[in-house]
């Protein structure tokens, strides 16, 4: 079968939703030569009135988009950089988000924020590699992060279709992931919609993006002694919370990986949740980053702030024992 | 093309449309407040009178002229600052945030200088589908300094979108003034960035209708955007809070100078006055229909507080369960 990559499926994405839809344009910075290699050959395939390199002004061009979507387009922003996100804070959380309701439901603004390549990319250091998808389900925006290049499609064409402003992080640890695949059986994946990857009766570990396949790994790797659920949310906002019940049911034992730094981080809304609502047998745990990370540049540093599989491992086996 | 009668008609309802709703913000009715526009009507009148109703407008947290003036009705209006279901946001959005989509307004923003990359999206985006409606955004002085303003005026002469910027110079954001804020001036930011701008009378509604109608021509010729910095005065407060807090920051003194212009009066004297009387009598009907309206409105049903907030059916948590 063909391989899929995870950046080609972004790619394939982005193109088949502007080849369905004229209201579909891209905006970003240096994606006219495709810098993050998320939009080649669209410049070629749909021209400069739909591909639309910007000059560095992120908040302008951020509600750019927001008001030609009131006007009836679809604009998919590519940020480059993570941290971008909060010089345009105030565009996305502030004004996109919020005028659906302010209006009454006069106004919708279907934007798409695409981040292909967040968090740690090892070596970018404190002002290039934050993972803040915690702020935006906070603030209720829907947002949505992709562990597989199938999902990145999936959820990337869901995104684009949806009426609300919609944001897809794609996480630089899980860029490198491919998939053999027919490209046949790719098809949009609902928001809101959970994924186990891996079925176990023991303890559930919730893992958000790249972090899916270190769950995998330990899984795997305790595989003889303990039965791990592995579980993607996909989507931290709406969040599938009947899915993770219906995990905890099975289990009765939590762990969730989350790459944000850990005071309200999604981690601890999930562990919150699961205590108010779910069934929990012993105290659920969470591996995060430290509280108020800021990524340090050497490489040593970098990775010591990371939530790592020995963490996952040690918490997994800890939450297993726990009576 | 608007007429002076017209012209008269749309300054007057403003004009007698603040002073009710300042009335019902005394009274309670009113909850939060308003920034009052008295003073600065010619220029809503003005300019919105020079627009198609397909046309956009993106207005601020004064805001009121604006959405009256291109055409919001006033007696949705009024309930709508009120809170009510009935109100042009169902009482979702209030004072800083009126908006009737149906009629070209894209919303009251109430954070400074915000709107004008929106208006830019939309005239962008009905350029590249083919369409001649042009946009408008209004600001005042206190956004010229705002970084996202200033970043659009590039953007906007970049693509020669089809957007006016209309900048109400009346020497205040809130208590500051311009000459404190504002280094160089506010015409050379647009002139800086290739966009042809003007400085007019901003209490003479004709000849800010004269302005606009020559920035629009250019806007729909496709010759990109206009800047227009309107000089007016604000003839009362920055905002009703100051009826109780009263900040000292200009003296009635100065206040009875800056409003000896009137726009109203400066349009009354072009119309007859029979004609004048006609227009006052059906303004003050529509005003005492409005505040009747609303009276008979409901609140909105609290179970519905966060209806809207998603276009599908997307349904966040309640707070408590």
């Amino acid at each position: 079968m063909p391989i899929l990559s995870y950046l080609r499926a972004l790619n394939r994405a982005l193109s088949d939703e502007m080849e369905r839809d004229p209201a579909v344009c891209v905006f970003g910075e240096d994606i006219g030569v495709a810098v993050s290699n998320v939009t080649t050959g669209l410049l070629k395939k749909y021209g400069p009135d739909r591909v639309i390199d910007m000059p560095i002004s992120e908040q302008a061009f951020t509600s750019v988009a927001t008001g030609a979507a009131m006007a009836g387009a679809r604009p998919v922003i590519e940020f480059q950089i993570p941290a971008l996100l909060y010089l345009v804070f105030e565009q996305i959380a502030n004004q996109a988000h919020k005028f659906s309701l302010m209006t009454g439901g006069q106004l919708h603004v279907p934007v798409t924020y695409l981040l292909p390549s967040s968090g740690s990319r090892t070596g970018w250091a404190g002002q290039h590699s934050d993972h803040p998808y915690s702020l935006f389900a906070h603030v209720g925006v829907k947002t949505v992060v992709p562990a597989t290049p199938t999902d990145a499609y999936g959820l990337l064409l869901s995104a684009i279709r949806d009426d609300d402003p919609v944001i897809l992080f794609a996480p630089a640890e899980a860029v490198p992931r491919r998939e053999d695949i027919d490209f046949a059986t790719l098809a949009p994946v609902p928001i809101g919609q959970a994924r186990v990857h891996r079925a176990g009766t023991d303890v559930t570990v919730v893992a958000v993006g790249h972090l899916v396949h270190d769950a995998l790994a330990v899984a795997e790797e305790l595989a003889g002694t303990i039965s791990v659920e592995v579980f993607d949310p996909r989507t931290l906002y709406p969040f599938d919370w009947d899915a993770l019940a219906g995990s905890l049911e099975r289990t009765g034992r939590l762990v969730v990986i989350d790459d944000s730094n850990r005071s309200c981080g999604i981690g601890g809304e999930i562990l919150a949740t699961a205590a108010e609502q779910m069934r929990l047998v012993v105290p659920p745990r969470r591996v995060t980053r430290p509280d108020g990370a800021v990524l340090p540049f050497a490489r040593a540093l970098d990775l010591a702030v990371q939530p790592s599989r020995a963490q996952l491992r040690a918490a997994v086996e800890a939450v297993a024992k726990a009576v | 093309m608007t007429d002076s009668a017209q012209l008269y008609r749309t300054v007057r309802l403003i004009r007698r449309f603040e002073q009710r709703a300042i009335e019902l913000v005394r009274s309670g009715t009113i909850p939060g407040g308003i920034h009052p526009y008295l003073g600065q009507e010619a220029i809503a009148a003005g300019v919105c009178g020079a627009l198609r109703a397909d046309d956009i407008i993106t207005s601020t947290h004064r805001g009121h002229g604006h959405v009256l003036a291109k055409g919001a009705d006033p007696i949705r209006m009024l309930a709508e600052l009120a809170g009510r279901e009935t109100g042009l946001n169902r009482g979702r959005g209030g004072s800083m945030h009126a908006a009737e989509v149906g009629v070209g307004i894209y919303g009251a923003n109430a954070i400074v200088g915000a709107a004008a990359a929106i208006a830019t999206g939309a005239a962008w985006w009905h350029r590249q589908t083919g369409h001649d409606r042009v946009a408008v955004s209004f600001f005042g002085d206190g956004a010229v300094n705002q970084g996202v303003l200033l970043e659009t005026l590039n953007l906007a002469s970049l693509w020669r979108a089809p957007v006016l910027f209309v900048c109400e110079n009346n020497g205040f954001a809130t208590s500051m003034r311009v000459e404190d804020s504002t280094a160089g001036s506010i015409t050379g930011r647009a002139e800086a960035f290739g966009i042809p701008a003007e400085t007019v009378d901003g209490m003479d509604p004709e000849l800010v209708l004269a302005a606009t109608v020559r920035a629009v021509d250019r806007a729909r010729a496709g010759q990109g955007p206009t800047f227009l910095e309107c000089l007016t005065y604000r003839f009362d407060a920055h905002h009703t809070w100051e009826y109780l807090a009263r900040p000292r920051y200009r003296s009635a003194e100065e206040v009875a100078a800056g409003s000896v212009r009137d726009p109203l009066q400066i349009q009354a004297e072009r119309v007859d006055s029979d004609v004048r009387a006609g227009i006052d009598a059906e303004i003050e009907a529509i005003l005492d229909q409005a505040v009747a309206f609303l009276a008979d409105s409901p609140e909105p049903d609290p179970a519905g507080a966060l209806d809207y907030l998603y276009a599908g059916r997307t349904r966040g948590r309640p707070g408590s369960l």
